[in-house]
């Protein structure tokens, strides 16, 4: 790719809008050069099944054909539907082809002069894909994720350069409150609102933190985002730097997710090259810098104030609030602390204005939501969807519904501070209010459906055992109390509690929940909590019948007794 | 890590003298100068020590603590409190299981299940022929392809007990 001819004299520096308009033209041009264009998904689960391959021998066949001036094969991002992974688009034309094999190679360049190779081809007009509201996800995996120049092609960086040299710090902020985002980490607090308290703290120095400490079991919204769109999320932050007027940045993201890591630090590269992050970028005093920081497989560091610990170099422990990284962050100093989808929704609002934005979704909840749709569900994969779509729609018009003729029984968003929300609230609409009524939680987004082979005391026992592993054992209701429920429950499930038993369950759950130092604890019981509220029967079973009727604990019809030693 | 005396700071110079000569050591360095031995560099320097090494072991943490200036209780505490660390090399072979929500519901017990009387380990262990090592990870992310693992560095999601066997099988005989 060779830089426009006016960049060159600034270093390739990209300064306002007319460069990134230039650059976006140049795209333009050698798109309208090319025929073909064929994305292969990079994305985690793709990769699983071998796209690498699968992009190694399209790209061969292109070449030995001698077609690569009008055929591009190219690395793309997720396409959503990675339960038939690897995925294969093919522009123009947009045919998703699933499950290609690098033997399929080909068949798929043939298919460019004969038309699409039906036995790979996956019918886009389902409503997987038409019932979803493309936002976070805009460029439906359809740019290369390691390039600049094609994430500036789609509109990348008009909403930071508008933001530096049109805006004042003010109406930034004042754009962002307008839109109605609230946080996309799970609590939702008013995003404009944390942005103007960070603003109004009086501090040489303040942070940006990214939160991609996606912790949550059952949640990959997240990895998807950062491996696919890394320069949208940066763009935020530095939008989010200029707002509060701060210079450094960090993103804190899972060791777990080596290729969102590897994707975010080459953008910050990317980025710096082109003087969109760095010392005065568009040539005013506004400089702003971002560093990754490795998570170490700690779920508690997903915490803010644990988060700020970790980033320090120090066990992730958290601390008591107020004060809130807001006023007393990072080292101390004023700190601004968003999800990684918060970020991500910065730059189109800035671009097309608050009020775009705060039409979509519901009265108090605004936007969209990118869900990790798994477990018992036909269609596994990342959806998006405006808030306020009820489950229903999720799982059985988008999701496909439950495989092999089972039966729905619950699914549980939020993770482990979240609930099971049964058959009977599918009509619910999905915001932050409504599932909290329901005693879940938005969370970051995870959402597992459970069918008839799940045992919902088992599920609340998972979720148990996962906060009591991961307790930091600072304080201690959540050190003590989630291995007692734990202890409890693998008793219920092993056929030897009693009522008693499940009275003081219930009783720790109210101690846990109320006298936690972070959100680990406090949401710790929730699991239990939903669980006894909707499915009493199936705890009721385990205690007196000694039977687990999803044929979990033991066989169905089976005594879940351990049998007795005979020696 | 081989176990040549480490030496002690001089008091002359800042830096803290590698452990050995072991050239890894030297990517270890690199990582603490770009941070510029800041005691906050910890996490991340432990995160190099390990990918070079394979674990930490009691010289690699005295050198690190010396290195950045902070007691050997925190690196040693930093180096247990996080998941990711371990403080015994691996097998020749590691296969981390996914304990997610989404692999739980479709399986992932049965996974571990399979591996145990396969190979005789369970979370954390290794074989006595020091061939395969399991860890349990409390989800990577792969959740659209549940129950999955990753098998020397390499995600297989869609897993049933059946190919888990075989690759237990593959990873022991090789």
């Amino acid at each position: 790719m060779q830089t426009p001819q006016h960049l060159d004299a600034k270093n390739g520096r990209i300064v306002n809008l007319d460069d990134l308009k230039t650059i976006a033209e140049q795209e333009a041009l050698l798109k309208s050069q090319l025929k073909h264009r064929i994305f292969v998904c990079m994305g985690t689960a793709c990769q699983s099944c071998q796209s690498a391959d699968v992009l190694d021998s399209l790209t061969r066949e292109v070449s030995t054909r001698g077609g690569q001036a009008e055929c591009l094969v190219t690395p793309g991002g997720c396409q959503g539907n990675c339960a038939e992974a690897p995925l294969v688009v093919v522009e123009p034309g947009g045919q998703l082809y699933r499950g290609v094999a690098p033997g399929d190679a080909a068949s798929v360049i043939d298919s460019l002069k004969t038309g699409p190779v039906k036995r790979l081809l996956c019918d886009t007009t389902a409503p997987f894909f038409t019932e979803q509201t493309r936002l976070v996800t805009e460029y439906r995996g359809l740019v290369n994720p390691e390039r600049i120049e094609d994430y500036i092609a789609v509109g990348g960086y008009i909403g930071l350069l508008t933001a530096v040299t049109e805006l004042t710090p003010d109406e930034v902020i004042q754009q962002v409150t307008r839109s109605g985002l609230r946080g996309r980490g799970g609590a939702g607090y008013p995003t404009g609102l944390k942005w103007s308290t960070v603003a109004k703290a009086v501090s040489e120095q303040k942070y940006v933190i990214c939160n991609a400490d996606e912790g949550d079991p059952g949640a990959f919204m997240n990895r998807s985002v950062l491996e696919d769109y890394p320069f949208r999320v940066l763009e935020g932050m530095a939008i989010a730097g200029y707002a509060l007027g701060a210079t450094q940045g960090y993103v804190y993201v899972r060791a777990e997710y080596p290729l969102a890591v590897k994707r975010i630090e080459k953008a910050i590269a990317g980025a710096q090259r082109h003087g969109l992050l760095g010392n005065n970028i568009a040539n005013t005093q506004f400089s702003f810098h971002v560093e990754v920081r490795l998570g170490a497989g700690a779920f508690v560091c997903g915490e803010e104030t644990a988060l700020i610990s970790s980033i320090e170099g120090g066990r992730g422990l958290p601390c008591p609030r107020p004060p809130y990284p807001a006023e007393s962050g990072l080292w101390g100093h004023p700190t601004l602390i968003n999800n990684v989808e918060t970020y991500t929704n910065i730059a189109p609002i800035i671009r097309n204005g608050g009020d775009w934005f705060a039409k979509i979704g519901t009265e108090k909840s605004k936007g969209t939501k990118t869900f990790a749709l798994s477990g018992r569900v036909k269609n596994t994969g990342l959806v998006e969807v405006p808030l306020g779509t009820t489950l229903r729609k999720i799982i059985f018009d988008i999701g496909g519904g439950v495989p092999e003729g089972h039966k729905f029984k619950a699914v549980q968003t939020g993770g482990p501070a979240g609930g099971c929300i049964p058959a009977e609230h599918l009509d619910a609409p999905i915001d932050y209010e409504s599932l909290q009524s329901l005693g879940s939680f938005m969370g970051s987004g995870g959402m597992i459906v459970m069918d008839d082979t799940s045992c919902m005391v088992d599920v609340a026992k998972f979720f148990m055992d996962f906060c009591a592993t991961e307790s930091c054992g600072k304080c201690i209701p959540c050190r003590v109390g989630t291995v007692h429920m734990r202890d409890i429950l693998n008793k219920i499930t092993t056929g030897e509690a009693s009522l008693e038993d499940l009275a003081q369950l219930e009783e720790l759950c109210d101690m846990v929940k109320y006298t936690s130092l972070c959100g680990l604890g406090q949401g710790a019981p929730n699991p239990v909590l939903s669980t006894l509220r909707y499915f009493k029967d199936e705890y009721m079973a385990h205690i007196i019948d000694h039977l687990c009727p999803a044929g979990v604990c033991a066989g169905k019809g089976q005594d879940i007794r351990r049998p007795a030693c005979v020696l | 890590m081989n176990s040549a005396a480490p030496s002690l700071p001089s008091s002359s110079q800042n830096v803290v003298a590698a452990p050995s000569d072991d050239k890894r050591w030297r990517i270890v360095g690199a990582t603490m100068r770009r941070y510029g031995f800041a005691p906050s560099a910890l996490i991340e320097t432990l995160h190099t020590v390990q990918n070079s090494f394979g674990y930490l072991d009691t010289q690699s943490l005295r050198f690190v603590a010396r290195s950045l200036k902070v007691p050997l209780s925190k690196a040693y505490g930093v180096a247990t409190f996080y998941g990711i660390f371990r403080l015994k090399p691996h097998g020749e072979h590691t296969c981390v299981i996914c304990t997610g929500t989404a692999c739980h519901i479709k399986g992932a017990a049965k996974l571990l299940a399979t591996i145990d009387r396969c190979a005789n380990i369970r979370d954390a262990e290794t074989t006595k022929d020091n061939k395969l090592s399991l860890v349990t990870a409390r989800c990577f992310g792969a959740c659209g392809i549940a129950p999955a693992a990753i098998v020397d560095g390499q995600v297989i999601g869609n897993l049933s007990p059946e190919t888990m066997e075989e690759l237990v099988r593959r990873c022991l005989k090789s």
